[in-house]
């Protein structure tokens, strides 16, 4: 049954079972592997991605709900790398093994379109979803806080201020 | 381009032109010893070692430097090419890394583990850069018909009087110059450094933050089937039949059979042991598809001897063994039982750690295709070579028969140094005859570890009349059989407090096991750390000691001339380093606070760290930051990657000690997912503050030392606020309130 959206910007269609999760649909039918598969139960927030906006776990997510809303990835954050969260995650060297980091930057940047300033606690609170077996909180939360200054500059003073208007 | 150039440089540079289209350029390689740690023996028997890095020169003065190691989170992929690239005298600016295959003909020690990079390649990389630029040079010199002596380079040019010429004007006449020995070209003076040292960040950034494909599991080749592989739940257990036909009519599922190889089950000449597997796979045209046909599956098992085995019984087990004799003595010195039955005071105490898996979050997975009897991978493995010997013997095929290209990988932590799921895959693409992905579910994964064994130590300490400790006994209950320890669940005979002590024994009995272990970050220091840094705590207590003097007392107490199995002056030093970065002893902490402190050395690297933990009154934890200190040695080569391996491995630590139990029950993993094999998350991290002593020793690893002191930290810390002794974890499992 063809299931249609819109992902990354543009209108899709895809003809799967509705009942596939949509991290599947992404990795395995439209080739995007930037969303990654942890668990499979919405434990590790590897999945994460956006519906209209907002963060949702895309391995428990029946590809039929997908239909008719706008889907957003890691591919689709920014077209150059320059959202103000993958900015920061270059510059403050976030990743270890980078598994979960685009999960975590889609958690991130969700968090700052709702809350552009938001304190250690908010952080915590909005990114105890996301797993990172490396352990690498310390600089997500340092990075979180990076990009809300990145996303709050002049946007003449710096390339990467454009990508922020998004958030 | 600049330069003056000849009509024969011309023709040289056309040529490199058109090789750098394809891929080439110039290509070098050098030979070189293993230096460091395998001493000028390996050195002089390496004499005939092949190419082991490449570098490759475009006309624009780009350096591709191929980084050899499999990436597992470690850095290595931007810590290796810094070393080259420093040598080779290249901003890094102007520095691609690619990830080499495996190839041994090429590259030695192509391995993840053991915090091994730091120390096996610091100086041989550094060779392969210098002797580049010793060749770049020496094409200058020709060319400007002067001695190479009287040029000089840096920042990709070389100069002589007022003449220059690129890296990539002078690469294709440098790969015609006959390479330098290796072993006696010049290195920089360190003062000279320019990439190593510096903050770097990772090479692969860029595409991790967008999402780009780059791990095993996001492998596609063309015609490529998804596979999934159902095992007995019962370790070890075999297939004796299943409705096969069932499952092939599900939707999306092309082929299901059982692998059951007859293939040589030799074991594997390396540490690392794999069996052959034993199962029923899946294929078809979607991995979800396939995984949803696996609720179809009845299989019968052959559950075998593992089905008896679980973790109440080897509890009960190890506690009726300890009140019998030990079965061997793995260390003696002095007169431990005579010291005990005359010390002023004398301590006992039963400690136990559980099983734990490693969790790493890319599950496993390996994509194989095997055509005209030849194999190719795309694997995230931190031991191809040890992978491609036990392939080879699985498969009845030869070495070079099989290509193993490295991913990176989604986390190792160990796991990845077992190959398990690369038989499957290998096992399943013969079979099914098209390429094969295999991806196993987070259950998979949780199940059918290589599990970091459990342990039981049953210790006595003995104190004399100044509260010194003169007696350690530690009855070591473990798992294997006969002489042999079941991997990762032995002990160093050397561990500390031997050689600190005057009487001391360390014996050991050993419970058969069924269920596979192996190495976890910091193996067998991730839990004998726990045991020894606790039960010392105990001892300073009972002496009326500070727990951090009393260790600094401890570490002066090797007698003059002992052979210890580290520096005690080291350790002294990052003791004393976090003592005052930690404020011990000096900042007024509010009721129900405390600090705990312990240091363990592993891998090469010393750490001393100190926990500050609030415990509620009601026993509600809360870890409230970490300070460590460590030693590897006079060079940090990527101070951003030190700092952050430092703050994951601490709290790696933490989620392990805090909340991580894997048990067994009728042979069968309880735990199965993220639910119920809990890893730390954002909201439990607390701040992680890392200071280091530069000390002048070679440079060493830090994928693993700075883990083992955590736990006991954080359980003395707990001590000090509850007066309750954590001698078992995970300490979700005890109720820490107190009145």
């Amino acid at each position: 049954m063809a299931i249609a959206f819109t992902l990354n910007g543009k209108p899709t269609t895809v003809d799967v079972p509705p009942e596939m999760p949509l991290l599947w649909v992404l990795r395995d039918e439209l080739d995007l592997k930037g969303t990654k598969f942890g668990c499979g139960r919405s434990f590790c927030g590897a999945c994460t991605v956006h519906v209209d906006g907002e963060p949702q776990r895309s391995c428990r997510m029946a590809v039929s709900r997908a239909r008719g809303r706008e889907i957003t990835t890691i591919e689709g954050l920014s077209e150059d790398g320059a959202h103000p969260v993958q900015a920061a995650w270059q510059e403050i060297d976030v990743p270890q093994c980078g598994y979960c980091q685009a999960g975590q930057i889609m958690s991130a940047s969700a968090l700052l379109a709702s809350n552009p300033q938001p304190t250690d606690s908010d952080i915590d609170e909005a990114m105890s979803g996301n797993i990172c077996r490396c352990a690498t909180y310390t600089r997500i939360r340092a990075a979180i806080h990076r990009a809300a200054d990145l996303a709050q500059a002049p946007p003449t003073s710096h390339e990467t201020a454009t990508g922020g208007s998004e958030a | 381009m600049t330069g003056a150039d000849k009509a024969g440089n011309l023709s040289r540079r056309g040529f490199l032109h058109v090789t750098a289209l394809a891929g080439g350029g110039m290509l070098l390689g050098a030979r070189f010893p293993l230096n460091g740690a395998r001493g000028a023996a390996a050195a002089t028997a390496d004499a005939e070692a092949t190419l082991n890095a490449f570098i490759r020169l475009t006309p624009d003065g780009t350096a591709t430097i191929m980084a050899q190691n499999p990436e597992i989170g470690q850095g290595v992929k931007t810590m290796l090419p810094m070393l080259i690239a420093e040598e080779l005298d290249i901003p890094w600016r102007q520095v691609r890394v690619e990830q080499a295959d495996f190839d041994a003909t090429k590259y030695r020690g192509q391995m993840a583990g053991g915090s091994m990079a730091t120390p096996m390649h610091y100086e041989s990389m550094r060779r392969v850069g210098a002797a580049a630029r010793a060749m770049l040079v020496a094409a200058a010199a020709k060319e400007w018909k002067t001695r190479p002596e009287k040029c000089t380079a840096g920042a990709g040019v070389v100069r002589f009087r007022n003449k220059s010429l690129s890296y990539g004007e002078l690469a294709s006449a440098a790969a015609e110059v006959e390479p330098p020995n290796p072993r006696t070209v010049p290195l920089k003076d360190p003062k000279d450094f320019q990439i190593i040292g510096q903050a770097i960040p990772g090479v692969d950034n860029p595409k991790i933050v967008t999402g780009k494909p780059l791990f095993g599991i996001d492998v596609s080749v063309p015609g490529m089937k998804y596979a999934v592989f159902e095992k007995c739940r019962v370790h070890g257990g075999k297939v004796r039949s299943a409705n096969l036909d069932a499952v092939k009519a599900s939707p999306g599922v092309t082929d299901a059979f059982v692998v059951e190889p007859t293939g040589s089950a030799a074991p594997s000449p390396s540490i690392f042991q794999v069996g052959l597997p034993n199962g029923i796979a899946i294929v078809g045209d979607s991995w979800w598809l396939v995984n949803e046909a696996r609720s179809k599956l009845e299989v019968t098992w052959d559950e075998g001897p593992t089905a008896s085995q679980s973790t109440a019984a080897f509890d009960r087990q190890a506690e009726e063994l300890s009140k019998q004799a030990p079965e061997q003595d793995l260390g003696n010195d002095g007169d431990a039982a005579g010291a005990l039955a005359s010390a002023a005071k004398t301590l006992e105490a039963a400690y136990r750690y559980p099983f734990l898996a490693h969790a790493p979050l890319e599950p496993q997975n390996t994509t194989a295709h095997f055509h005209d009897g030849e194999l190719e991978m795309w694997a995230p493995i931190q031991t191809p070579q040890f992978a491609r010997g036990d392939l080879a013997k699985a498969l009845g095929i030869p070495e070079d028969g099989i290509t193993i290209h490295l991913t990176r990988m989604g986390g190792g932590f160990g796991r990845r140094l077992y190959w398990d799921y690369m038989l499957e895959a290998a096992l399943i693409a013969r079979q099914a005859e098209v390429p094969v992905k295999l991806v196993w579910t987070r259950e998979d994964d949780t199940r059918f570890d290589y599990f970091r064994p459990g342990g039981y130590h049953f210790l006595q300490g003995g104190l004399d009349d100044s509260g010194n400790l003169v007696a350690w006994r530690d009855h070591f209950v473990s798992f294997g059989e006969g002489p042999r320890f079941a991997p990762s669940a032995e002990m160093a005979r050397n561990e500390f407090p031997q050689a600190f002590v005057p009487n001391f024994a360390l014996q050991a009995s050993k419970m058969p096991l069924g269920i596979p272990t192996g190495a976890l970050r910091a193996p067998t220091s991730n839990a004998i750390s726990f045991v020894v840094q606790s039960f010392i705590d105990e001892l300073a207590a009972e002496a009326g000691k500070d727990p951090l003097q009393f260790r600094l007392d401890l570490l002066d107490a090797a007698a003059p001339g002992t052979r210890t199995s580290f520096d005690a002056g080291r350790m002294k030093a990052v003791l004393e380093l976090v003592r005052d970065k930690s404020g011990w002893g000096k900042v007024d902490l509010p009721e129900g606070t405390g600090q705990g402190v312990a240091f363990h050395f592993s891998h090469r690297g010393y750490f001393a760290e100190v926990v500050q933990a609030a415990v509620s009154r009601e026993g509600e934890l809360g870890v409230e930051k970490i300070w460590i200190a460590g030693d590897v040695g006079r060079q940090l080569v990527n101070p951003s990657n030190a700092v952050n391996q430092v703050q994951g491995a601490a709290l790696d630590g933490l989620g392990q000690a805090l909340d991580q139990e894997i048990t067994f029950e009728g042979g069968r993993t309880n735990e199965s997912n993220f639910h119920n094999f809990k890893l730390l998350r954002i909201d439990q991290a607390p701040p992680v503050e890392v200071h280091f002593v530069i000390s002048d020793n070679q440079p060493t690893g830090l994928g693993e030392p700075a883990l083992p002191p955590v736990p006991p930290a954080l359980c003395n810390a707990i001590f000090s606020v509850t007066g309750k002794r954590i001698r078992s974890l995970p300490i979700s499992r005890h109720d820490l309130s107190w009145a």
